[in-house]
């Protein structure tokens, strides 16, 4: 079953005077299977936080279909399911780390008694240990961002749904985080969270949605993707005459002396390097290039333009669709 | 659903227990209540009346001032500061944050009321007066005058800016205590247009003055118990209503 399935979503705001209608969620069709990191990437501006509101019901939704575990999102029961983890939390100042973590488990109908040791747990886990009594006026962003973590995990959800979990985390502080999703999915949990942070997409997402001004560009499992996107070879070699090697490939670069090759497939291969050989040039490198979450993603910002840019980049290769 | 009324109640009722500027308006209403032992000595006439007269106006502005101050930021504040999204998010349905907050509201009235009326009791005991049933029953009106008060500003609250709804809120109460006049007008008035609507106006509008038992409190004249029963009623139905549409609107509200 599908822990989260979005239908058709679409979301307008009006402006101040309800004269423009802004159209910001497009049509959004996702689905998260149970047990997975679904990573939700898009850049700014994008509707990944408009997308999760309307998950939440705390932006109603003009048209779609929301369900979680196929029941409507919008339901009780649904809402006592998921942990949430706002975009740039923000807590009552006037309370302590600890008393936050008692308040949000009383919000889910657990007294304090049934959650003191798990409160104690949280907020060892987050690395708050030592904070706990401090108020939070006094506690610096990342801090509020790991209670934030502590108070969405308060009550063991199995879907949990974090929306930039690794804004204002320090590197370790975002190791710890990867590693407690990575965690949280090994208990069977799932997990659903925005970013564009790619690096840390790569290492550990298994599905990523790309969205893109409202609309969802690509939507699919990462290996998938990546296995499906363009894979060229690059061969580096040196010591051969420019002359010579336009005669082998047209399609190359120089770089510091040596010249770099782009081969779309791996069928050219042996041929190519055994010319260079003959024509007295060395080679340096062969190297399969794969495509990155960074190429998926750069691509789909600039849909018009080549596929791959930069200068290291070779021009044959285009977009894989 | 008790629990989480209760639990977003006394988080309500901690925020105003935590905050300075609470303790200054108590202060102040204390403060005042006391200083009307210096304008008993100016004026001539019954000390212990002026004492009274003086002191409970000063107890009741400072509470009205801190209804209205407290219930205008309240929910203003946490759609602003985003801390509404970690309790909507959860199992909690709009209902139950506004009456949660309504409840946490009237918590804290009722301890600033409590704090400045038995400071206020001790006070008249030490300067000769006896103990004075009415003075309960007038605390407790003001109390019911409260409780409209911050539904009245919960209700401005749960749409529009601080700012209008502290001119809204202070508009109507300042209306809600001579609403005689309408009345009044409804006699001069020849268009029935106007005559309904002044009528209607009349019904719509908070009528405070029920809530105000001063004159008999400090005269020592007598109440009528049916007057006092009605106002409880009036007081009940009006703030019910009120809550209800502020429900009615939260529940549409897109939180961005
Ligand atoms: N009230 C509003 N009226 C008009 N447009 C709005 C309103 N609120 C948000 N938007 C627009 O909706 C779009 C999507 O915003 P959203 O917060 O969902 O983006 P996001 O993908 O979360 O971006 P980020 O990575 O910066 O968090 C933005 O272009 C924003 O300008
Ligand atoms: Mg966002």
């Amino acid at each position: 079953m599908k822990a989260l399935e979005i239908k058709g979503l679409k979301k307008t705001f009006r402006s101040n005077f309800l004269l423009k209608k802004y159209h910001i969620l497009k049509g959004i069709n996702l689905s998260v299977e149970k047990g997975e990191i679904y990573g939700f990437l898009g850049p700014n501006g994008a509707g990944k936080t408009t997308t999760i509101k309307c998950v939440l019901g705390l932006l109603f939704a003009d048209h779609g279909e929301i369900l979680i575990d196929g029941q409507p999102a919008a339901s009780m029961a649904s809402r006592r399911r998921i942990g949430y983890l706002p975009e740039n939390p923000f807590f009552y100042d006037y309370l302590s780390a600890r008393e936050l973590l008692f308040f949000s488990a009383s919000l889910f109908n657990l007294a304090a008694d049934e959650v003191r040791d798990r409160v104690a747990a949280l907020i060892h886990q987050v690395g708050l240990s030592g904070h706990q009594d401090l108020k939070l006026r006094k506690f610096s962003k990342g801090m509020i961002q790991r209670l934030g973590l502590a108070q969405a995990l308060i009550h063991n959800p199995d879907f949990l749904i974090l929306d930039e979990p690794f804004s204002g985390l320090d590197p370790i502080g975002r190791k710890d985080l990867r590693t407690l999703i990575l965690s949280l999915r090994e208990q069977g949990k799932t997990i659903f969270f925005s970013s564009h942070i790619l690096q840390d997409m790569e290492m550990m997402v298994d599905r990523v949605g790309i969205i893109l001004n409202g609309s969802m560009r690509r939507d699919g499992k990462l290996s998938e993707l990546i296995s499906r996107s363009t894979q060229y070879y690059e061969i580096i070699c040196s010591h051969i005459a420019e002359k010579e090697l336009a005669k082998i490939q047209t399609n190359f670069a120089c770089r510091d002396g040596q010249y770099s090759l782009t081969l779309p497939s791996d069928s050219d291969i042996n041929q190519v390097v055994e010319s260079i050989i003959h024509n007295n040039g060395r080679i340096v490198a062969v190297n399969p290039v794969k495509m990155t979450l960074e190429d998926i993603f750069f691509n789909e910002m600039q849909p018009h333009r080549p596929a791959t840019t930069g200068p290291h980049r070779p021009a044959t290769t285009g977009d894989s669709r | 659903m008790k629990m989480k009324i209760k639990a977003i109640a006394v988080n309500t009722f901690k925020e105003s227990a935590r905050n300075k500027m609470f303790y200054l308006l108590v202060f102040f209403g204390i403060f005042f209540a006391l200083s009307s032992k210096l304008i008993s000595f100016l004026t001539l006439g019954d000390a212990m009346k002026v004492l009274k007269d003086t002191g409970l106006a000063a107890i009741n502005f400072f509470c009205i001032l801190i209804a209205i101050f407290t219930g205008i930021n309240l929910i203003y504040k946490e759609i602003e500061k985003k801390t509404l999204f970690n309790i909507l998010s959860k199992p909690v349905s709009r209902d139950q944050f506004i009456i949660g907050k309504f409840l946490g509201l009237a918590l804290t009235m009722l301890t600033a009321l409590a704090a400045m009326a038995v400071i206020f009791f001790l006070f008249v005991l030490a300067n000769g007066g006896g103990f004075d049933l009415k003075i309960i029953l007038y605390f407790f009106m003001l109390f019911l005058e409260l409780l409209v008060i911050v539904a009245i500003s919960l209700f401005f609250s749960s749409f529009t800016t601080p700012i209008l709804s502290f001119i809204f809120t202070v508009s109507l109460y300042l209306i809600g205590h001579i609403m005689w006049t309408f009345n009044e007008f409804k006699m001069i008035l020849r268009n029935p247009f106007w005559k309904y609507l002044t009528q209607g106006l009349y019904y719509l509008l908070p009528n405070l003055d029920k809530f105000n038992i001063k004159n008999e409190v400090v005269l020592n004249t007598a109440l009528n118990p049916w007057t006092i029963f009605f106002s409880v009623l009036y007081a009940l139905a009006y703030i019910l209503a009120l809550l209800a549409v502020t429900i009615l609107i939260f529940r549409k509200r897109d939180f961005q």
